[in-house]
């Protein structure tokens, strides 16, 4: 069985369609990449996957383990093993990154029938994970996100993948905002965390990410579809010709 | 944010939990005020002359007031007319309790105490705290005053400080908040019935935090209750009170007064945790929470520091403050209020800088959700002798839905050059992006909610003392639920 199946998907935001039927199989173990000009609906399909309420679906199925992942809201998809690492993450004031983490990692504990972690238990995972990600151990009692840089904010997402250590982790736009070291730091936190349980949706306008994080597959959005899928050179090939030549080589009546 | 705000609308509505009646025989005075009623009270309680020429005073005062001005007008809140003569200013338990055994306490009233969660026994086993039960105008047990004796302190009920320290309740008493200070002191110090006395002599520090809780319980008695805390030089105290009330349908009135004096070096912390019932979802019933509370830093190095979370009342409208009186003295107000529903508050706080080298601290907190209006009001007043005065205040505002409100007053009046203010203030909203990334990684939007409010109050949480942090957490996230993030 599949890890994630998508069928025929739509979704609109605002009563605009902006998926337009999406098919996708993604098999635990695999690193899947979708890339696509702006407004593809790269981030929309990421928001969907993850449960965002402002956003309907319309018209597919969404397929979690066999489970159905519509019926699903936020928290429980999250519990059930998606996590989605934000393009442009929150700052929650007052809140403690460890007691935020421990918080969330101790509901999706509770629904794997696994015990709860106190703070003693927590603390070794979470400081191990930090040095991962080369993060200072004074975050840790920071506000989330709370004055953290572009780049803190990005590798505060890959921390809380680390940890949570979900099944299918999607990343949305991850490397925008990203200075060469943080990406290394980022990719280097994506990799260690890959396996054979896990599966990964990386969502990218550059190739550039691409290079740190070697995607088994490839696809090509393009106004609410996947044009095109290939393997790694895909992406390489689609930087030397860019995101019209992808288009181009969809027959006209399937360009909706 | 469709479905996530129908999932928190949804939610089981819990009824105002401690909404009871207790069956007890009560002896009631009855309804209206004037010269006759004030006696006849004053005689009930057995008190000396002198307090009832107090009383008198302030009662002509209060008709003078009413005569001349009304009811004050100017707060952002809208208050049904409340009529003074239909209400009955007294009303007691018919047993006599005995002070010192709580095995004479009608056990009807133990009953009631434990249901609102505060055992006495419990208490005066494990917290060590002790706790001067006020139940409807008559304190029914002072637990612990043998101990405290032993260090010189007095903790009783402000009745029986009237009777046995006469000296220093007519030394300090309307020191703070004189007779005439506003219409709703000047009523309380006419038909005042009951509250807490404290007395920490020199040099002493209370081993244990000082509580009492409250009740409202007959229908249309007002609760007019007199607090006098005093330290004397060197001696530190921290005062807690919180209160709970009944489901009723008239709105009740609720005149409190409270004064602290702090002399030489001495310290008072006075924390609140208030759920009055607020009235239900369409307005209708609920406390009138309208509250003078003052603190005297009367001598040098003294402090006092106010804690409050409000969450009950159909209308708040208290402004607890402090009179920077001695040279290096040191005022404190902290603050979380919310108003849900159809809730409206108007407070607040006044630091006044007199003495030299005073500083002053503000921390205000305010929820609204629901259709609820909440206004900040504070007043920073340094006078032409405060030299090296300093201020800081931060005043945020926390928006759930799009139907509350949230409004700022701040008054400041510098008139020494040398003074240092900071002045911060913010209105945020919970937002839909926010709660989705906590519901991401796996919290239910009630969690979100209950997470974000929490580590918005989080400055204030942290002065109130341990007992009370928890009550207040979990307080807040009772009146919070059936709004919508």
């Amino acid at each position: 069985m599949a890890l994630l199946e998508i069928q025929d998907l739509h979704a609109s935001v605002d009563g605009h369609e902006i998926l337009k039927g999406v098919n996708l199989t993604i098999n635990a173990g695999e690193v899947h990449s979708i890339m696509g000009p702006n407004g593809s609906g790269k981030s929309t399909l990421a928001a969907v996957l993850a449960r965002r309420e402002t956003y309907d679906v319309t018209g597919g199925r969404i397929l979690l383990d066999g489970k159905d992942l519509v019926e699903m809201k936020p928290e429980e998809a999250a519990r059930e093993g998606v996590f989605l690492a934000f393009q442009y993450p929150v700052e929650i004031p007052g809140i403690g990154n460890a007691y935020f983490l421990r918080s969330a990692l101790n509901a999706i504990r509770k629904h794997r029938g696994q015990d709860e972690l106190d703070a003693m238990d927590f603390l070794p995972l979470y400081k191990e994970r930090m040095k991962l990600l080369e993060m200072d151990d004074k975050l840790m009692n920071r506000s989330v996100n709370e004055g953290f840089s572009g780049g803190e904010k990005k590798r505060n997402e890959i921390l809380q993948l680390a940890v949570l250590e979900p099944k299918l982790a999607i990343l949305d736009e991850t490397d925008s905002g990203l200075d060469i070291d943080a990406l290394r730091i980022v990719a280097r936190g994506v990799n260690a965390m890959r396996g054979p349980d896990r599966a990964f949706l990386v969502i990218t306008h550059y190739q550039r990410l691409l290079d740190y994080i070697t995607p088994d597959f490839v696809h090509v959005l393009v106004d609410g579809k996947i044009v095109r899928s290939g393997g790694p050179e895909l992406a390489l090939e689609l930087e030397d010709t860019g995101y019209g030549s992808a288009e181009a080589s969809v027959p006209a009546a399937l360009r909706a | 944010m469709s479905s996530s705000v129908d999932t928190i609308r949804g939610l089981a509505e819990q009824d105002y939990k401690w909404g009871f009646v207790t069956d007890v025989a009560e002896d009631r005075v009855p309804k209206g005020l004037n010269e006759d009623i004030v006696r006849l009270i004053s005689a009930r309680k057995g008190e000396p002359e002198f307090m009832l020429e107090w009383r008198l005073n302030a009662l002509r005062h209060w008709f003078t007031m009413k005569r001349e001005e009304g009811e004050p007008k100017w707060a952002n809140l809208t208050i049904s007319p409340i009529d003074y003569q239909n209400i009955s200013y007294y009303s007691a338990p018919v047993k006599k309790p005995q002070l010192d055994n709580l095995d004479q306490v009608d056990p009807e009233i133990l009953r009631t105490y434990e249901k609102l969660g505060i055992p006495l026994l419990e208490q005066q086993r494990l917290a060590g705290v002790a706790v001067d039960a006020v139940f409807d105008s008559v304190s029914v047990a002072t637990t612990f005053k043998g101990k405290l004796a032993e260090m010189g302190v007095i903790f009783c009920s402000f009745s029986e400080a009237v009777q046995k320290h006469p000296e220093l309740i007519k030394k300090y008493l309307g020191s703070v908040v004189p007779q005439t200070d506003n219409f709703y002191a000047a009523l309380n110090a006419a038909v005042f019935t009951d509250g807490s006395f404290v007395y920490v002599p020199k040099g002493v520090r209370c081993p244990m935090e000082l509580s009492t809780y409250f009740r409202i319980n007959a229908a249309e008695t007002g609760q007019f209750e007199r607090t006098l805390i005093i330290a004397d030089e060197g001696a530190q105290v921290s005062y807690l009170e919180g209160c709970t009330a009944p489901i009723r349908d008239e709105n009740q009135l609720h005149a409190a007064v409270v004064e602290l004096i702090a002399l030489d070096n001495a310290q008072i912390k006075y924390s609140t945790v208030q759920n009055w019932y607020p009235g239900d979802k369409e307005g209708r019933g609920g406390i009138y929470n309208f509250v003078t509370k003052r603190g005297k830093c009367l001598g040098v190095n003294s402090k006092i520091s106010w804690t409050q979370v409000e969450t009950g009342s159909a209308i708040t409208w208290k402004y607890p403050s402090c009179i920077l009186q001695g040279d290096n003295s040191v005022g404190e107000f902290y603050s979380v209020a919310l108003t849900n529903n159809r809730q409206q508050a108007d407070t607040g706080t006044k630091m006044i800088h007199i003495g030299k080298n005073t500083r002053s601290t503000i921390v205000s907190k305010g929820i609204s959700a629901g259709y609820g209006q909440n206004t900040y009001r504070g007043q920073v007043k340094i006078l032409k002798s405060a030299t090296g005065a300093r201020n800081y205040t931060q005043c945020d505002s926390l928006l759930i839905g799009d139907r509350c409100g949230a409004h700022t007053f701040p008054y400041i009046e510098v008139r020494n050059a040398t003074a240092r203010m900071e002045h911060e203030a913010s209105t945020s909203k919970i937002g839909e992006n926010q709660l989705f990334y906590l519901r991401q990684r796996g919290l239910t939007a009630e969690d979100a909610v209950s997470m974000i409010v929490n580590g918005f109050c989080k400055t204030v949480f942290k002065e109130l003392p341990m007992e009370f942090a928890v009550e207040a957490q979990k307080l807040l996230g009772v009146s919070l639920e059936g709004s919508v993030g």
